[in-house]
């Protein structure tokens, strides 16, 4: 039996209150920026205490720019990049763990290669691809003398700008290697039998997919989207660099947008006001779902 | 590779199956990588359109350059730093809760959610609660007579981007101690508190041991973190400033191939960038085996 020592509970207590008191200081005293005119903001120090402005200094952030729009953007690219990495992952691990072709070894190598060029390592040429998607196909074209043949008209044709667009925000971004893998590993854990069974009743690998796996991978999917939502909200140098339309970029830009620099009147709390909204959205969703968070977080380092 | 028994047949399939990821990867991941590779042997003209093949000497100027080693040295210093703290505040706050009995799941709350927060929020935050002139602890530490001023000052502009940073990670690493104190059998504690072992004698003998394997693991991914993702905190908060104090390896590469637009130098220094993300993938392949050993 191990003793309860209380007096150690108390030091436990007490210093877990300090440390959780630190953790969350921050955003109190954002909160508390955001709610002041901004008179008391540049006070020196600046109350502790909330005033009653945070309605007019989230209105005067929300006309900054175009803040309704750009949190529309960050759903938007935070949706479609946690559903976009799952489906894509879902499909190429049910390829690579259900089938034998030619090189699936291959394929199963270049996807975990991914994991070794995140965007910050390669981001000007990322950034050159995007400025025209077709790059690769104008350059074999041009490689190949399938150009010269065509009197070199084709190259010229072969462009596709993802700059300002939905499109750029999000496709880049969509490759999981973490994913597949985690998919991957599940679905070698679902009994054989089940296979078996679907393929004496008849059904195909599709239906087999559909009506069962799917189902069976219903808690991953669920935790790696929590975790994969944040990843896609919390994105800042690649919406900053693909977009230079305010109305194209995401919240978490605009906000940073926002922050003062040495002016007469810096308007600290129009900018907190505005990085409280922007922050609300990826912490509601991670304290909701509180349990899903973890497993993901556990998931995706196996 | 670990194979299934039961499989499907065709080759058609499996393969339309994949093509939506390889596509991704082979125009966004892997022709950007070659590009890179292409550009670091190579120097343009302002426009791009013409190359000339210069073997090394990307690498020779980029290594001959002290801004490159100031860059180095900001970025070890920044990204050792960030890790300790955030581990050390991470495993303190874990054995505590896992000590509590009341409580727990409030505690928890509390101190996950920063991990949800975008890196370059982080610096938002903190850059206002230390900003020079209207910060509160700014004006705490001025009471107290230290010259704070972290926008001029680069041992202090270091001090703010680490804090801000580690802040943000300490919930990770929260998460894992607390898995990895949970998952240590109740009857080895049990059995060093029987033979009179005290909490903190135990907790230096048999807990922290017992966690090698989870800290081992945390400090590369904590690493990775340092070196990768807190491009939004420099960016908020010092722009790799002052005097190139916090100018960080990703920091400097999308300064000089943005604002500076030297391709050659920006390009080798991906190629640097890469070679330390491998080495890191590497490493942690390496204490994955462990950890399962290790059980």
């Amino acid at each position: 039996m191990i003793e309860r020592n209380p007096v150690l509970s108390l030091i436990a207590h007490a210093l877990l209150l300090l440390g959780v008191a630190s953790i969350c200081f921050p955003l109190y005293y954002a909160f508390v920026g955001a709610t002041l005119p901004i008179a008391d903001v540049l006070q020196v120090p600046m109350p502790l205490w909330p005033g009653d402005r945070l309605g007019e200094n989230v209105a005067a952030a929300w006309d900054r720019g175009a803040f309704g729009r750009q949190l529309v953007n960050s759903a938007i690219m935070a949706t479609v990049i946690a559903a976009g990495k799952i489906a894509i992952s879902l499909l190429s691990a049910f390829a690579i763990t259900y089938f034998r072709f030619p090189f699936r070894v291959a394929a199963f190598w270049a996807i975990f290669v991914t994991l070794m060029l995140p965007i910050e390592v390669r981001i000007v040429p990322t950034y050159e691809v995007a400025a025209n998607a077709l790059a690769p196909l104008a350059w074999l074209a041009e490689a190949s003398g399938l150009d010269a043949l065509l009197g070199g008209r084709l190259v010229a044709r072969l462009e596709w700008s993802l700059l300002d667009s939905y499109v750029g925000l999000t496709l880049p971004l969509i490759a999981s290697a973490t994913a597949t893998f985690l998919f991957r590993q599940f679905f070698l854990t679902v009994p054989d039998d089940l296979a078996e069974a679907a393929k004496i009743d008849g059904a195909g690998p599709l239906r087999f997919f559909r009506d069962v796996l799917l189902p069976l991978s219903t808690t991953n999917v669920a935790a790696l989207a929590v975790i994969l939502f944040v990843f896609g909200w919390n994105q800042y140098l690649w919406p900053l660099l693909i977009t230079t339309d305010p109305s194209m970029t995401t919240v978490v830009v605009g906000v940073a947008r926002l922050i003062p620099g040495p002016e007469p009147q810096p308007a600290w709390n129009v900018a907190m006001a505005g990085g409280l909204i922007a922050l609300a959205p990826p912490v509601l969703v991670v304290l909701l779902l509180q349990h899903w968070f973890v497993k993901g977080l556990v998931d995706t380092e196996k | 590779m670990i194979h299934k028994r039961v499989l499907f047949g065709g080759r058609g399939l499996p393969v339309a199956l994949l093509v939506p990821q390889l596509a991704i990867i082979l125009v966004f991941f892997f022709w950007p990588a070659g590009q890179a590779v292409f550009q670091a042997f190579h120097l343009s003209d302002p426009f791009g359109r013409h190359f000339e093949y210069v073997g090394l000497e990307n690498f020779r100027r980029l290594f001959a350059s002290p801004e490159y080693y100031g860059s180095l040295r900001a970025t070890a210093v920044f990204s050792a730093a960030t890790a300790l703290l955030s581990l050390a505040a991470g495993l303190a706050l874990a054995a505590f809760v896992d000590h509590v009995r009341r409580g727990r799941s409030v505690y928890k709350s509390l101190i996950i959610w920063p991990y949800a927060v975008a890196p370059v929020l982080a610096g938002v935050l903190w850059l206002f609660l230390f900003h020079p002139i209207y910060g509160v602890l700014a004006f705490a530490l001025q009471r107290v007579g230290v010259g704070w001023n972290p926008l001029l000052e680069s041992g202090q502009a270091m001090a703010l981007v680490v804090l801000a940073a580690a802040w943000k990670q300490i919930s990770y690493n929260f998460v894992f101690f607390l898995a990895g104190l949970q998952a240590i059998p109740r009857s080895v504690i049990e059995a060093a508190a029987i033979d009179g072992a005290g909490p903190l004698h135990r907790f230096r003998t048999i807990v922290l041991p017992l966690l090698t394997p989870t800290t081992f693991f945390l400090l590369v991914i904590n690493l990775v973190y340092a070196f990768f993702d807190t491009f939004g905190i420099i960016h908020a908060v010092t722009h790799g400033g002052p005097g190139g104090a916090t100018n960080i390896l990703v920091y400097k590469v999308y300064a000089d191939g943005f604002v500076g637009q030297d391709l050659g130098s920006s390009s080798a220094q991906s190629i640097v960038l890469m070679a330390i993300v491998i080495g890191l993938t590497v490493l942690q392949f390496r204490f994955l085996e462990r950890k399962v050993h290790y059980g």
